[in-house]
């Protein structure tokens, strides 16, 4: 019993003198900050991916509290919605951005693109690319060896065992921009979501001439031109061999796809052609008999 | 004329052909007089625990990395064989078979495949299975079989206490050393060719050494942990046995007794769990050989190796970091 | 006791296959192509366009700053375009590509074989003639020659540190070359001696070539201030600060260069070149390059224009072999594996290796062990795991405070590791990526 009480009355006495230090010490150590911060931080996902420049959304919510405006200050992973609360805690506006998504400007399967060597070394883009062109003949084209799936916090992009290239998924993707930073070939390409998702874009960045873009791939840009003929908007320009659409001028008109030779332009999430659609149906029909 | 699609890698493109494989069954090879020398005095009953514990330790490690992990099969690179056989060699010779299995389990599963697998363990695995082995069944760990020429019988062998224990009994009850050394059943030769009680393998200093002038030779490990373990227990317990030779044991016994060849050759060494420069194994020599004197001698086991290693391999990180290489161009000599 | 230096180092099988073969020239190839970037510095410019007719020897692109070197036709005929084609760095970089007539040389250059012992030549105009003729070290680094015999203001040399050390393995065309041009090399040495106005030169070969000690021994009696030193057989021998302090036992800070502790080194191919340049005239435009394998039929030194595509040499080598896996450029330890082979001999090319499929490939891959044999091998005295991981995860400023800048990617701490781990890959990259950081602060 005394051994009891003698245990109760020394443990509480300890903690008692440990509360009391520790208050003092927490009142020594007393940091001041602006309560709106976390207000802030509350509105962000949370995902500390960094795709807004600042380190993690901790980073980003006091930049924004410093901030006299948020020009210029944009959380991709939320969103507008997430930018339109932040701007109310704080009472001021936020400006829209049109959301955005990554692209993958390649279309190099292994039947377009013949590899040509063996790559033998640790698996990362980062390495190979500081070693040699790739073990395609097209030293601009994805390597495959999956630094910018690595580099996703949101598990939005995956490799595509069949064609080798990385695949963006289109609901998780949040336009951070940290597999940008990681393709050492510069591949991936942030651009404008589109209506219903809708995107065209050139799946090639090879600045090759034509021939050697055609020998080293056959789903190459070879810079012949036409896209930017057939183009109504202006949208096209051609630079060293290699078409690019800006997604601000492309109204989808899906006339570019039709024309080039090589089928470097990709369509994303059109409903099929016409003429798809008869064959389609009469297939369907055939299947039926 | 067409050739094949040719390889293109960074340099070196040559190699020193070496590899962790050949390393493991390098230690195998080693470790074979011991488990000879074992077989000759604890009979098929020194087999036996070693099979256990080999199986057991391919089979958690092949588990674990297999279901929990899910990475590619490691067993191949033989490392769960070694620390099996280490896990072997620091039990007594008659330990139930599930004893074994569960030491297996704590090594392979907690000291090794939890921190990733192997060549990322802080602490040596064997050493953490036999260690929580000796603290949850004690009775069994310390009931040592006494050794019988080639007793294949696989009867139940009377059991003594090793020479370590028997010093530190008899220096606690107030008898001098050279006393118990004249009462003690085992000469000095004895204990350098294993006639003696003590765990499996650690029983014989001539077969370790042997093993250990073969790792020496084949380079998978360097003098400098072996050499200065054991020699700062030499002058450690040399002072002391100086002092006074009554109260305190004789460098000789301390060297040749208990784990501490096993320990310095085989357990010490271990590449996983020791500091990456020649001065930092030094001084990682030194603190087992210091810890292993202060337990052996004020402590309250008669054995203080397994502890002194792992509380040395908490350090190594540290070490690491305090003895790096000399760089070259670091001091301007005129 | 032989010289070496104290710390690391490695022993890796010689495989000196073509050794005492003699230098053989080849035809010349239909076609050349020359890389406008083959040193260190800047890429030079080109000064013909299509459809020129140039002579061997002739300028073909200029240097465009003091850190480049000029480039010369290494065959006559007529330019028939500039383009990207596929070199040594993996990468297709600008080259000129010239269509064979003939081969008619410049009118300037002495095409005899007398050996013209001159060295009444001044300083200004030996470093002129060696920038002129787009000399480079030839050792492998390629870097502008005439830049490393202008001795900065305030320091002084001392030594003239020559490497005939080819510690390399497999490669011999140091070697053959001693054997075959010895006194013009040792001339070409006085030149350099007298450009950056060493009291001393002192040639170092490794001990696995005694008839060449040997015989440079004996020719370097007839010259003043020459010694031969024979060096202990230890990779990276050859490396500049190693040879250095084997030689003279005076170490290179971190950071600096050999002139910081009144040293030289010029490679024994880069001396003969200067004694071509200076005395004959010659531009750097024709190398020796050693062909060799194990399977490879007729291991050679080929005397081979720049330009030509290597599977020219390897078929005067006795052709590709049926089993080739991999075609390195280089030595076996810091030579460049190549993606085709149609790539162009450039002046740094030391070597055409070719390896078996079995042994093209790398060693199995295991966790690290921490057997810390990395750091007892490197000739730096650095940490090889520790500076890889470093490299992984991007931590530069801990990489820089490791002195991850002074490896010299000799690949030693590769050869031994026994888990296989690709040590020198993250390096490489990390130091490529600090670089850059380092860079970026500056501007």
């Amino acid at each position: 019993m005394e051994i009891i009480l003698n245990t109760l009355i020394s443990l509480s006495l300890l903690g008692v003198v440990l509360a009391v230090i520790l208050y003092f010490v927490a009142q020594k150590f007393k940091v001041v900050e602006d309560p709106r911060i976390d207000e802030v931080e509350a509105c962000l996902p949370g995902a500390n991916c960094g795709g807004c420049g600042y380190p993690g959304c901790r980073g980003f919510a006091e930049a924004c509290v410093k901030a006299e405006t948020l020009d210029g200050m944009f959380c991709p992973a939320g969103g507008n919605e997430a930018m339109k609360n932040v701007a109310n805690a704080l009472g001021q506006t936020a400006t829209e951005k049109e959301p955005q998504i990554a692209v993958i400007r390649c279309n190099g399967t292994p039947e377009k693109r013949k590899k040509t060597t063996k790559y033998d070394g640790p698996v990362s883009c980062a390495v190979s690319s500081a070693l040699y062109g790739g073990d395609t003949d097209c030293q601009y084209g994805c390597l495959g060896l999956g630094d910018c799936v690595a580099a996703c916090t949101f598990d939005a992009i995956h490799m595509d065992e069949e064609s080798g290239l990385p695949i963006v998924d289109e609901d998780k993707c949040t336009a951070c921009g940290a597999c940008v930073k990681a393709c050492p070939k510069s591949i991936i390409e942030l651009r404008n979501k589109g209506k219903k998702s809708r995107r065209i874009y050139v799946s090639c960045i090879n600045k090759d001439k034509g021939a050697d873009a055609k020998r080293a791939c056959d789903a190459a840009c070879i810079g012949c031109g036409k896209c930017a003929k057939v183009c109504a908007y202006d949208a096209i320009t051609i630079e060293n061999f290699l078409a690019y659409i800006d997604f601000e001028k492309c109204k989808l008109c899906r006339k570019c796809v039709a024309e080039c030779p090589t089928g470097a332009i990709l369509e994303l999430n059109f409903p099929p052609r016409k003429e798809a659609v008869v064959e389609k149906a009469s297939e369907t029909t055939e299947i039926e008999k | 004329m067409a050739i094949n699609r040719l390889t293109v890698s960074m340099s070196p493109h040559d190699h020193g052909k070496d590899s962790v494989k050949k390393i493991m069954f390098g230690v195998v090879l080693a470790m074979i007089p011991a488990l000879l020398v074992s077989v000759y005095y604890f009979g098929l009953d020194a087999i036996r625990v070693n099979l256990i514990a080999i199986a057991s330790c391919i089979f958690f490690e092949w588990l674990i990395q297999k279901f929990l992990l899910k990475g590619k099969t490691t067993i191949v690179d033989g490392s769960a064989i070694v620390t099996g056989m280490l896990l072997a060699f620091n039990v007594p010779s008659n330990l139930p078979w599930w004893i074994i299995v569960i030491g297996s389990l704590v090594a392979i599963g907690i000291a090794k495949m939890t921190f990733g697998g192997l060549g990322n363990n802080p602490f040596n695995p064997a050493l953490v299975g036999r260690v929580f082995l000796l603290i949850s069944f004690p009775v069994q760990m310390t009931s040592w079989p006494k050794v019988s020429v080639l007793n294949f019988a696989m009867t139940d062998a009377t059991t003594g206490a090793t020479p370590l224990a028997i010093v530190k009994e008899g220096l606690k009850n107030g008898e001098t050393f050279s006393s118990i050394m004249n009462n003690m059943p085992h000469s000095y030769t004895d204990m350098f060719i294993g006639q003696m009680g003590g765990s499996l393998g650690e029983i014989s200093a001539a077969a370790l050494i042997l093993g250990g002038l073969f790792m020496l030779f084949r380079k998978i490990i360097s003098w400098h942990i072996p050499v200065s373990i054991i020699g700062t227990v030499a002058i450690f317990t040399g002072i002391l046995y100086g002092i006074d030779p009554d109260k305190f044991a004789n460098p000789l016994f301390h060297i040749l007794t208990g784990g501490m060849l096993l320990g310095a050759i085989f357990m010490a060494t271990d590449m996983v769990t020791s500091p990456m420069t020649h001065k930092g194994m030094l001084v990682f020599g030194v603190g087992i050989g210091v810890i292993t004197v202060l337990i052996r001698v004020w402590g309250a086991y008669p054995e203080g190796m397994s502890f002194a290693i792992l509380i040395m391999n908490a350090f190594v990180p540290l070490i690491n970091k305090g003895f790096k290489p000399e760089r070259f161009g670091e001091k301007i000599k005129k | 006791m032989l010289k070496t230096f104290p710390k690391g180092g490695v022993h890796p099988g010689e495989n000196k296959f073509s050794a005492g073969k003699p230098i053989e020239t080849i035809e010349l190839p239909k076609q050349v192509y020359i890389p406008v970037a083959q040193h260190l510095g800047a890429p030079a410019e080109p000064v013909v366009a299509k459809g020129d007719v140039v002579k061997t020897g002739q300028l073909i692109a200029k240097s465009t700053g003091f850190v480049s070197a000029n480039i010369h036709s290494s065959v006559s005929g007529k330019v028939l375009k500039i383009d990207k084609i596929l070199d040594t760095s993996g990468y297709k970089q600008t080259c000129i590509v010239i269509d064979v007539e003939g081969d008619e040389w410049l009118e300037t250059i002495d095409r005899s074989a007398e050996i013209i012992n001159n060295t009444d030549i001044s300083a200004e105009e030996i470093r002129a003639k060696v920038a002129g003729n787009g000399i480079v070290g030839l050792g492998g680094a390629t870097f502008p020659t005439h830049v490393k015999l202008s001795v900065p203001a305030g320091k002084t040399c001392k030594y003239l540190i020559i490497n005939a050390v080819e510690c390399e393995p497999y490669l011999t065309a140091d070697h053959q070359l001693m054997m075959e041009k010895g006194e013009e090399i040792l001339i070409g040495c006085k030149l350099i001696q007298k450009a950056v106005g060493a009291e001393k030169v002192i040639v170092g070969i490794e001990n696995n070539k005694p008839d060449a000690i040997k015989h440079m021994t004996e020719l370097s009696k007839k010259f003043e201030h020459i010694e031969v030193n024979a060096l202990k057989v230890k990779y990276p021998q050859g490396g500049e600060k190693q040879l250095i302090k084997s030689i003279t036992n005076r170490e290179v800070p971190s950071g600096a260069l050999p002139i910081e502790v009144g040293c030289v080194v010029q490679n024994v191919g880069t001396a003969f070149a200067v004694y071509e340049a200076v005395i004959k005239n010659k531009p750097l435009f024709e190398r020796v390059v050693t062909v060799t394998g194990k399977s490879v039929k007729k291991p050679s030194n080929i005397l081979s224009r720049i330009g030509t595509p290597i599977n020219m040499l390897i078929e005067a080598a006795g052709g590709m072999p049926e089993d080739t896996g991999k075609i390195v450029s280089g030595g076996p330890m810091m030579g460049k594996a190549v993606s085709s082979d149609k790539i162009p001999v450039t002046k740094g090319t030391s070597g055409v290796l070719i390896f078996p499929e079995q042994i093209a490939e790398r060693a199995e891959t295991y966790n690290c062990i921490r057997c810390g044999r990395c750091v007892g091998v490197c000739p730096m005295g650095l940490e090889p795991y520790l500076i890889k991981n470093m490299a992984a995860v991007k931590m530069y400023e801990e990489l820089q405070a490791e002195r991850a800048l002074d490896c010299m990617e000799c690949g030693s701490c590769v050869y031994v590791c026994p888990a296989g781990v690709p040590l020198l890959d993250y390096i490489r990259l990390g130091k490529a990526n600090l670089n850059k950081i380092l860079r970026a602060k500056k501007s």
